[in-house]
């Protein structure tokens, strides 16, 4: 009985899913960007910016997960330790009186040093010893470390929303773009473009990149042809640490405010982001987190905003039924 | 016994600790005020607790590795071995059933309405146990099944007056169907691709129940659920109180005597096959897909089951008591238990729930505490409290 | 055998070592209960501190009838099962009148507790209706004004003062956010005359909150009516700003106060929002405010005072009852007026507070003042 439900749900749920995941909103989109083109540009510039900010978490995630297949729960702490330690410093320094271009650039280098000593502190701690253990173990870890962090930052600061006030000068564009985006917007997209790049470049190009693409494929035969994984693991951690904290201290720019419990819900976004582009791809998380944060940006502003992250789910589960492992992700074969 | 390399050690990562926290723990800003507070004992606190803290973490850790050396993998935990000797068993089995009847009576109420509370994660672990200790399916979502219980009182005694005795067995159905329904379209996936999607479910119940005014009121919940009645006899609060106890200690034992039945039986050597190798699995001509889902709607069942007697036991459901936090502790409850342990799952349970009530007493810190005891205990027993013993089959030789 | 009777021996000791003792004290126990640790920690912590400065001082002039106050603290995380428990808790230590919660759906729930151990319940943050407008909670009173009130005189003052004509309402989709924007959908339905273009709930804590504000500019709403907590009105009221929408910003209780303001900045200005009446001239609320600076040295937070006050009503109370009893403290509560730091309140005699109502507010120069 179940087998022959299989089969109906094999083709049919592909159809009636392909017609409905591309015939609706092609139908609606089209209508509706005839009717007001200004707006669909003004959603989907937003839909970009959103998408943008999940990417530079994402980025973080998806290369931890790449190589020891570990749902960091952790990320979404860094990235708030970063902020808040952009704060921080920015406040200090702001106090003293110095420059404001010399405070925008310590504070982002504290966020960035300081995020990947946690980064790295943190796999020491709580993943290292768990590298033979089952992998939930270490998820559990995790998530233990990501609510000892919050509950640290919470009780050694304060729990209330702290302004943070814009890193960035706030110039504006000529008027018909000065409406559309704003200049951090602007920033953090051009920053994650940078960021994907640069990433791309480590991975691909240099010494490391090709020890991290080694021992993600095979820890054992890495460390067999010389590989010190216990560093590559480590640098690993260090290199997704500095891009959550850059993207911590952007994304608190576009905002304007952070407290202790920020990484909790855009960890999760993000983690899902990666997980829709396929997990362990770096243009995979980029791609995965635009297409989530222009569909959900969309959604809202053509149907109903509660149901945002419903529209994000669905389009999430239709995606990895026709792709399993994501958009971008490597089909894994699997060996008995 | 610690070696001056030790210290010297200690001593650095004492000094990398202090420096990692400063700018958190010494700086306190006030960005509303411009007030800037350096706080340089805390300084001094973080050197010496970090210093003797990662003394004892080097010392246990270095405990566990030569433990797993001289180990040949024969460790049985403790409640295993009594459980399986014959003379302690009785009266070990005994005493437990005597703590439990008296508990409700020796303690005062508050007592007995947190483990109220944790005898109904001992079901929910059980029953997710199943999904993923068993069968290996990480479920992220398993919330939406024990909403569906909740709101299945909640609403049908709202409408139609129905008693918690008729939802009870109607609920375990609509689990059920729920369970197959849900997981049918995305168990094809794997690993956490499948965590992901289930989370994202149980998301989207729960968005539903927030935003779906006329079905469940929204986000005010709904109020006066009533207690379960007696043979239609209505007991006072503190009786209510002791009445739900029992009907959960009776839940939890017909829980624990079905998964202890399916865990043997034929479905259940499927699952914990399925989990240790899908491939030769398959071979075996254990059909695969079925075997999945039938695990994941018996699941969903206890959820469904453990839902009703929550929204009993509070009298009150709103979508605020099923978010993505609840799934992650029952996962906790299984995972430091011990996956794929029944009696793992239940220390577990009673731990991680009646800690944190009894932790009250470090009242700010309990969460952070909680936290780091998440960390210790996987850190230095990634199997759980009490690991899963598998049946294992002797070849002695007949005496004559 | 031996072993059976061992064990039993051995279990029953362990309980005895376990069950804490009730001994019958000296003090008479305040319970307070509240979410003091997750994201709504804030709310919570400010109304635990207002009700322990409030035992302070009571203790410092003698206590309540010759006896000193104790408290006892509850966190209910703002979930509705933990509350019960923690209900349970404070009933079982020996409460003998609660202040709190906080949450509406964590009062609700655990008021079936109080209620049934015959406990006066004050509370200074829960303003849902349904708690005293039904009927169903006899002991319960409040010393902050209901939702009703508060879209009464949202509503008419965006009709009337305001001149809108076209609505956008904006929630958090929370308990305390979507319920007091349905509430204002019904009374501008029943106002007439002003139309609403948008009702939209958004998720707490996003990220990034443009579509919403595109979806504002483009329904052409003159006034934008928020329904939730601070930390989300000013990202949406930045946003709005930065992207040049000419509307109006109004939202309830859950934006007034200093911590709105800082949030929001230089874009917070014109933004209204109703608030409890100002009381900051009276001597008391000096008083108060000075001792929260001494021991904490920052600002009190939203829910101080009402919790403050609410410690005193029920001292005050207790006072003129003579004694600890249900039926005669409830009657001293209903006919008592005390001097609190948000003026002479007493309660009427459904619980609702009288003489600290809600008043419109507008940030002129980083601060609210009152404009109504």
């Amino acid at each position: 009985m179940f087998r022959s439900i299989e089969f109906i749900n094999m083709r049919l749920l592909k159809i009636i899913l392909g017609i409905t995941a591309v015939g609706i909103p092609g139908f609606f989109g089209i209508k509706e960007i005839i009717a007001d083109p200004v707006y669909f540009m003004e959603l989907f510039l937003g839909g970009l910016t959103r998408g943008s900010i999940y990417a530079l978490i994402a980025l973080g995630y998806t290369m931890v997960y790449g190589i020891i297949q570990l749902i960091n729960f952790a990320h979404g702490e860094i990235y708030m330790i970063g902020a808040m330690t952009a704060l921080i410093v920015a406040s200090v320094l702001g106090l003293w009186g110095w420059n404001s271009a010399v405070i925008a650039i310590l504070a982002f280098v504290f966020a960035i040093v300081y995020s990947c000593a946690y980064g790295f502190t943190v796999e020491k701690i709580a993943y290292k010893p768990l590298r033979n253990a089952p992998r939930l173990s270490a998820l559990i870890s995790a998530i233990g470390m990501s609510l000892f962090l919050q509950n640290y930052v919470m009780l050694a600061q304060t729990p209330n929303f702290l302004p943070f006030e814009s890193l960035i000068p706030d110039f504006e564009f000529w008027e018909p773009f000065a409406h559309i985006i704003t200049a951090v917007e602007m920033t953090i997209i051009v920053t994650t473009v940078i960021t994907m790049i640069l990433l791309g470049i480590l991975i691909k190009f240099t010494k490391i990149g090709k020890a991290m693409r080694a021992t993600a494929q095979d820890k054992v035969m890495a460390s067999l042809v010389g590989i010190n994984v216990n560093n590559v693991i480590s640098t690993t951690f260090v290199v997704g640490s500095a891009t959550a904290a850059i993207g911590g201290v952007l994304i608190a720019c576009h905002v304007g405010q952070i407290n202790f419990f920020i990484g909790f819900l855009a960890g999760l976004k993000a983690f899902i982001a990666a997980v829709l582009g396929g997990i362990g791809s770096v243009p995979g998380a980029v791609l995965g987190s635009l297409v989530l944060g222009i569909s959900e940006s969309l959604f809202t502003g053509y149907f109903w905003s509660e149901y945002e992250d419903v529209f994000a789910f669905t389009i999430l589960v239709i995606i990895l039924i026709f792709r399993p492992s994501g958009i971008l992700g490597k089909h894994e074969i699997s060996k008995v | 016994m610690v070696t001056k390399k030790e210290i010297k050690q200690s001593f650095f990562i004492a000094l990398w600790f202090m420096v990692l926290t400063f700018p958190i723990m010494v700086i306190k800003v006030n960005t509303i005020k411009h007030i800037i507070l350096f706080r340089w004992e805390n300084f001094v606190w973080v050197g010496v607790i970090g210093f003797f803290a990662s003394l004892i973490w080097n010392y246990f850790l270095r405990l566990k590795e030569q433990k797993k050396k001289s180990d040949n993998g024969d460790d049985i935990p403790l409640v295993h071995r009594l459980l399986q000797n014959e003379r302690v068993r009785i009266p070990f089995l005994a005493a437990i059933a005597v703590f439990f009847l008296a508990y409700p009576f020796v303690f005062p109420m508050y007592h007995t309405s947190i483990m109220i509370s944790a005898l109904v994660y001992v079901m929910l672990g059980l029953g997710l146990n199943i999904v993923v200790g068993l069968a290996g399916l990480l479920d992220l979502g398993y919330v939406a099944f024990y909403a569906v219980g909740a709101y299945a009182y909640a609403l049908l005694n709202l409408h139609f007056g129905i008693s918690f005795w008729i939802v009870l067995p109607v609920s375990a159905v609509l689990g059920f169907i729920c369970g197959t329904l849900l997981g049918y379209p995305v168990l094809r996936l794997r690993g956490d691709y499948l965590a992901i999607v289930t989370l994202g479910f149980g998301e989207i119940i729960r968005i539903i129940l927030e935003n779906w005014d006329e079905f469940s009121n929204g986000p005010r919940g709904i109020p006066n659920v009533p207690a379960p009645s007696f043979f239609g006899y209505q007991f006072g609060q503190h009786g209510s109180v002791i009445y739900i106890y029992f009907i959960v200690i009776a839940l939890v034992l017909l829980t624990i005597f079905f998964v202890s039945r399916l865990e043997n039986s034929k479905i259940g050597r499927a699952w914990i096959a399925l989990r240790d190798d899908e491939i030769a699995c398959q071979a075996m001509g254990i059909d695969k897909f079925k075997t999945k889902l039938t695990a994941f709607a018996l699941g969903a069942t206890w959820a469904s089951i453990a839902g009703v007697v929550f929204a009993a036991k509070t009298s009150f459901v709103n979508p605020m008591s099923f978010t993505i936090w609840e799934s992650i502790t029952i996962l906790c409850v299984v995972v430091i238990g011990g996956m794929g342990s029944a009696i793992g799952v239940i220390a577990g349970a009673l731990v991680l729930i009646l800690l944190p009530e009894y932790l009250r007493a470090v009242s700010e810190y309990r969460m952070l505490v909680f936290g780091a005891l998440q960390v210790i205990v996987m850190v230095f027993k990634p199997e759980g409290l009490i690991q899963s013993v598998r049946k294992k089959y002797k070849f002695e030789k007949l005496k004559d | 055998m031996k072993a059976i009777f061992k064990t039993v021996a051995l279990a029953l000791l362990t309980m005895a070592v376990f069950a804490v003792p009730s001994f019958a004290g000296d003090t008479i126990k305040i319970g307070i209960g509240g979410v003091i640790s997750g994201d709504l920690a804030p709310y919570g912590i400010s109304s635990v501190r207002g009700a322990e400065i409030a035992v302070e001082d009571i203790n410092a002039k003698g206590g309540i009838l010759g006896k000193q106050v104790e408290l006892l603290i509850g966190d209910d995380v703002c979930k509705a099962e933990i509350a019960v428990n923690m209900a349970i808790k404070l009933v079982s230590d020996g409460a003998q009148m609660i202040v709190g919660h906080v949450c509406s759906s964590c009062t609700i729930a655990a008021n079936k507790i109080y209620k049934d151990a015959g406990l006066i319940v004050v509370s200074p943050a829960s303003t849902n209706d349904d708690l005293t407008l039904k009927g169903e909670h006899p002991n319960f009173f409040r010393t902050i004004s209901y939702d009703g009130a508060q879209a009464d005189l949202m509503t008419s003052f965006a009709k009337n003062t305001l001149k809108a004509k076209k609505v956008a309402l904006l929630h958090d989709k929370g308990d305390y956010g979507k319920g007091q924007m349905d509430l204002a959908r019904k009374y501008f339905e029943k106002l007439g005359g002003v139309e609403i273009v948008l009702f939209e709930g958004v998720t707490t804590g996003a990220v990034d909150f443009s579509a919403i504000v595109q979806k504002v500019k483009r329904s052409k709403a003159d006034l934008t009516m928020w329904g939730g907590y601070h930390s989300d009105a000013s990202k949406i009221l930045s946003l709005l700003k930065k992207k040049r929408v000419k509307t109006t910003f109004f939202g309830g209780d859950g934006i007034y106060g200093s911590e709105f303001v800082a949030l929001a900045g230089k874009y917070g200005e014109g933004v209204y929002a109703t608030g409890p009446n100002d009381t900051s001239n009276n001597p008391l609320f000096k008083a108060t405010t000075a001792k929260h600076q001494k021991k904490y040295n920052e600002d009190p937070g939203t829910f101080f005072m009402s919790a403050y006050a609410a410690v005193q009503s029920l001292a005050a109370a207790a006072e003129k009852a003579g004694s600890l009893d249900f039926d005669k403290m409830k009657a001293a509560l209903i006919s008592n007026k005390v001097e609190t730091p948000l003026g002479k309140i007493g309660f009427d005699k459904r619980g609702d507070v009288i003489g600290a109502g809600f008043s419109v507010y507008q940030v002129s120069d980083g601060k609210y003042v009152q404009v109504n």
